[in-house]
């Protein structure tokens, strides 16, 4: 089993989540988030007073799939969510000990 | 707390004392009661209270960040609780008795012969009760203006000791001067030096931003200013704020024609003309400027309009109103976006920058454009009407004007030092440096604004 941890543009997050559901992915939990990679910020201004805003709104998108799984899922979101430009986002992965379900204590790749 | 009780006790002992020395007086037979204006006043009264809260509260509440917001729209609940409790005791009196010229007598203590019918000086066609309730409106939101300099670092406790004392030793004297029997500045009532203040511009304004400028320059910068980001939380409260501010000023200016007449119209216009000329004036500096006009901007420039036709609405022509509009809009944002940066105070929520100088522009403007065709407030022995403003020939105005304006900011800063001081030393002003790092919403009132987790 492995996790992938997808951190993309707020306004990709429907049209990732749909490519997923379609590729068969049915489980994935979604946060608001702030960062930046190599992507600047934005200046804001309040009452003349100037502001640099570093922390840029993401969103970060959890999955865990069974192993085999695992570029199906890359391949989907990266498919909708690249535009070629700084800003895109970032996979990552990395490898799940366990995985239960607390209903009915399922264990394993049963629980996914 | 233990200083909270003995101060209310005082309060009643002063109270008791006085009710045992004043008498009833008889009153001569009262003027007919309109209820039109009556009911124009009352509705005005409400207006005005809802420019308390929510307006201000609002307003200011999403100017701070987010761990401050309830600190800050405590302190202006606390002035509507207390100042009423207050008025009713002692400061309507202290306001609006016949005294000297400066402070007026404590006859009226405890609401003592504050009735039902009307007093010629204060509104001939409407019960003096109404009088007093819609100044009391007035008392409310002018210690709150001042709350938008010491966000985010004063102490509940000191807060209120100070505005307490403020009230009483600032307002009620200036109130008084102003708009009082016998008052050295009231203009209506035949003063010393006349003052063209038809709904508070210096009585509200400039005391309440020049003792802001005090506050701030007394409590100091808060902690990390101005390196550390301080964004404002949510402008969509001070949004919303601000529109109730707009809308609940049409009962702060136009109430203050006391009636429901002509006169209440024309500062209904000149005050709506206003505050949209300052609005446009302060976004299309921020477009030039910026490249971008802002939302805060847009309802920045609406309250420095408001302001500024607060001391001119019944006395201008409405033309003149969108003058002053557009002149307010621009000075005060210079003043909010390069002055105060330039000498680095921290006044966080600009109530110096907005309500100091829009209401000393706002004042001195008044004695340009006041038009007796509006408002024939002077006449000479025989009952004709004298002019007013510089448009109209009085350039003497301009200087009384100035007069008032100075009396205002004199009492406002050596009445804030010295009161500041007088609470610094007892109880002291400034939270810890942990409780302004944790935030005032939990170290003062023990809560959270947003509870994200529930």
């Amino acid at each position: 089993m492995q996790k992938i941890e997808a951190i993309i543009q707020p306004s990709k997050v429907d049209q990732v989540k749909d490519a997923l559901i379609e590729a068969g992915i049915t489980g994935m939990t979604i946060q608001e988030a702030r960062g930046h990679g190599r992507q600047k910020g934005h200046t804001e201004f309040y009452r003349g007073r100037e502001y640099s805003v570093d922390l840029l709104p993401k969103a970060k998108i959890e999955l865990v799939v069974p192993d085999q799984l695992v570029e199906t899922v890359i391949q989907a979101i990266t498919s909708v969510a690249r535009t070629g430009k700084i800003g895109d986002g970032k996979i990552f992965v990395s490898r799940i000990d366990q995985a239960i379900r607390i209903r009915n204590d399922e264990r394993g790749e049963n629980a996914l | 707390m233990h200083r909270n009780r003995l101060r209310m006790l005082a309060t009643l002992l002063l109270g008791s004392a006085c009710t045992g020395v004043c008498f009833a007086q008889s009153s001569p037979p009262a003027p007919a009661i309109s209820n039109a204006d009556n009911a124009w006043m009352l509705i005005s009264s409400a207006l005005v209270l809802m420019m308390t809260g929510p307006g201000l509260a609002l307003f200011y509440g999403g100017l701070v960040r987010k761990k401050n917001v309830l600190s800050v729209m405590m302190q202006s609940f606390a002035m509507m609780a207390i100042i009423t409790l207050l008025w009713a005791f002692l400061t309507y009196s202290l306001a609006f008795d016949a005294g000297t010229s400066f402070f007026g007598g404590l006859h009226h203590v405890f609401m003592h012969d504050v009735g039902l019918t009307p007093d010629p000086d204060y509104g001939s066609t409407i019960p003096v009760q109404t009088f007093m309730v819609y100044q009391l409106m007035f008392a409310i939101i002018t210690p709150a203006l001042i709350t938008g300099a010491f966000a985010e670092r004063m102490k509940f406790s000191a807060m209120a000791c100070f505005l307490i004392l403020w009230s009483i030793f600032v307002y009620s004297p200036m109130a008084h001067m102003v708009w009082g029997k016998g008052g050295f500045l009231n203009a209506a009532l035949g003063g010393g030096l006349p003052t063209l203040d038809f709904a508070g511009g210096t009585v509200v304004h400039i005391t309440s931003g020049v003792s802001a400028l005090v506050c701030a320059l007394y409590l100091g910068k808060r902690l990390g200013y101005p390196t550390e980001p301080m964004r404002p939380h949510s402008v969509v409260l001070s949004f919303i704020g601000a529109c109730l501010l707009w809308v609940g000023w049409f009962g702060f200016n136009a109430g203050s024609a006391l009636s429901s007449g002509a006169l209440a119209t024309s500062a209904f216009v000149n005050t709506h003309f206003a505050t949209a000329a300052a609005a446009a004036a302060w976004a299309g500096v921020e477009w030039i400027r910026n490249s971008k006009p802002s939302a805060l901007g847009a309802i920045s420039g609406a309250v420095a309009g408001l302001v500024a036709i607060t001391p001119a609405a019944g006395f201008v022509q409405p033309m003149h109103s969108i003058i002053i509009g557009l002149l307010a809009g621009v000075a005060c944002y210079f003043m909010v976006a390069k002055v105060k940066q330039i000498f680095g105070y921290d006044d966080a929520l600009d109530a110096f920058g907005v309500h100091g100088v829009g209401g000393t522009l706002g004042a001195l403007l008044t004695g340009v454009f006041a038009s007796s065709a509006i408002n024939p407030i002077f006449k000479d022995a025989a009952g004709n009407t004298l002019p007013s403003g510089l448009i109209e020939g009085n350039g003497r105005q301009v200087l009384n004007q100035l007069g008032g304006v100075a009396i205002a900011w004199v009492i406002s800063i050596v009445g804030s030092l010295v009161l500041l001081k007088v609470v610094d030393m007892t109880i002291g002003l400034r939270v810890s440096p942990n409780d302004e790092s944790e935030g005032l919403d939990l170290t003062q009132h023990g809560e959270e604004g947003y509870d994200t987790a529930s």
